[in-house]
């Protein structure tokens, strides 16, 4: 079986356009290639807006918090200090834990020398699968809202969708933390998308830190081209990044994605270009391949 | 007894701060012998659950009432699960040693 490509659409800067070139990629080349999109954006995920997947399937996602059996506990204080999240505190005599600061890794329950750690599934959130009109298969995951912790949900959305395809396009959450590491971690390629501004800049630098620890190529797409300054430009000018797109600055674009519609279906013009955009891809995955 | 005050700086001249988990420094006080004690507060750097790391710092100091502006829920939770006392004071108090005055005048707000 060939080895699935996975494709991560993040940006550093939120609202530059992510789910807009996650949607148009995954709608163009589901036509002639088995495509799965993953909402990786547990937070605020958007991307069904676009597409309208019929969800057929609902799963809850949890978090793995320690519970203490007290009768064993010797309060010892090994699972106090081996949390590094500060969310186990030791009273005199007793352990106290904090389920909103666990982020679930399991260390408590390992560390304890008498069992007495116990790890209790809380549910904090949804793992949906559906299907598009074209074809697409389609995942999404929804953190319930309070919960701090997206990062779970997002691993377990990932063990969730294990079926073949060819192409699997992760839509990332905006920002350049826990969340999106969890997301480009396993991916072969991250596009960056960018709008040419001082922020986009910055948060651009900011993904391209995250990224130079992972394996994936990686390759930007210049959004609300037109806008701004020429400082992203001038910046991969000096790199080997390329700029694989150039999307034009048009209040009709904007006006159509806030409607909910898909860039490819009311500029078909477009087409072309993401499937270029693909081939770009596949072969710079290839290269990376060979040069390791 | 020993109180423990959320301060800015290092002496009972300092501004008390009205953070409890993320202040830069602890100023403990014992009125029986009016003997003070500085710690750096090391919970200030935590990427999340600073207040509670402090509640466990006061619990490891056998403190018995904590000082400071205002208490986050889970160092609320976990400070009153160990039994200590949280007051609390305004920024009408420009110093430490201000704070332990009304501390000793009955001037201060218990957390119930």
């Amino acid at each position: 079986m060939i080895k699935s490509i996975r494709i991560a659409v993040a940006s550093g800067k939120g609202g530059t356009g992510k789910t807009m070139i996650a949607t148009s990629l995954a709608a163009t080349i589901a036509n002639t290639r088995a495509v799965q999109l993953i909402d990786c954006d547990v937070e605020a995920p958007n991307a069904h807006l676009f597409l309208q997947p019929c969800i057929h399937e609902n799963n809850p996602a949890y978090i793995y918090i320690p519970d203490i059996n007290h009768d064993k506990c010797i309060a010892c204080g090994k699972c106090v200090r081996v949390c590094e999240f500060n969310a186990i505190a030791m009273l005199r005599e007793k352990i106290l834990v904090f389920p909103q600061l666990c982020h679930g890794c399991g260390s408590c329950s390992l560390i304890c020398p008498v069992d007495a750690i116990q790890e209790q599934a809380r549910p904090i959130g949804e793992l949906r699968h559906g299907i598009t009109d074209s074809g697409l298969d389609f995942y999404m995951g929804e953190l319930t809202v309070s919960e701090p912790m997206p990062t779970p949900v997002i691993r377990q959305l990932f063990a969730y969708t294990k079926a073949p395809s060819d192409i699997v396009i992760l839509d990332s959450p905006p920002g350049a933390s826990c969340s999106v590491v969890a997301t480009v971690y396993d991916a072969d390629f991250v596009l960056l998308v960018t709008e040419p501004t001082p922020f986009g800049l910055h948060d651009l630098k900011q993904m391209l830190g995250v990224l130079a620890q992972t394996k994936a190529a990686t390759g930007v797409i210049i959004n609300r081209d037109g806008i701004g300054d020429s400082s992203v430009d001038d910046f991969l000018d000096e790199t080997s990044i390329p700029i694989l797109m150039r999307i034009p600055y048009q209040p009709e674009i904007a006006k159509r994605l806030a409607a909910g519609q898909i860039l490819t279906d009311f500029m078909p013009t477009f087409q072309q270009k993401f499937e270029d955009l693909l081939e770009n891809i596949e072969e710079m995955i290839l290269q990376e391949e060979r040069s390791r | 007894m020993k109180l423990m005050i959320s301060s800015q700086g290092e002496s009972l001249e300092s501004v008390p701060n009205l953070r409890f988990g993320r202040c830069p420094y602890f100023i403990q006080y014992d009125p029986s012998d009016e003997s003070c004690q500085v710690y750096k507060n090391k919970a200030v750097a935590e990427s999340g659950g600073a207040g509670v790391a402090a509640a466990q710092f006061m619990i490891d100091h056998d403190i018995t009432a904590v000082i400071s502006g205002r208490f986050g829920p889970n160092a609320y939770r976990a400070l009153s699960a160990a039994g200590i006392k949280m007051l609390t004071f305004d920024q009408s108090l420009q110093t430490i040693q201000e704070v332990i005055n009304a501390y000793q005048n009955n001037l201060l707000t218990e957390v119930a």
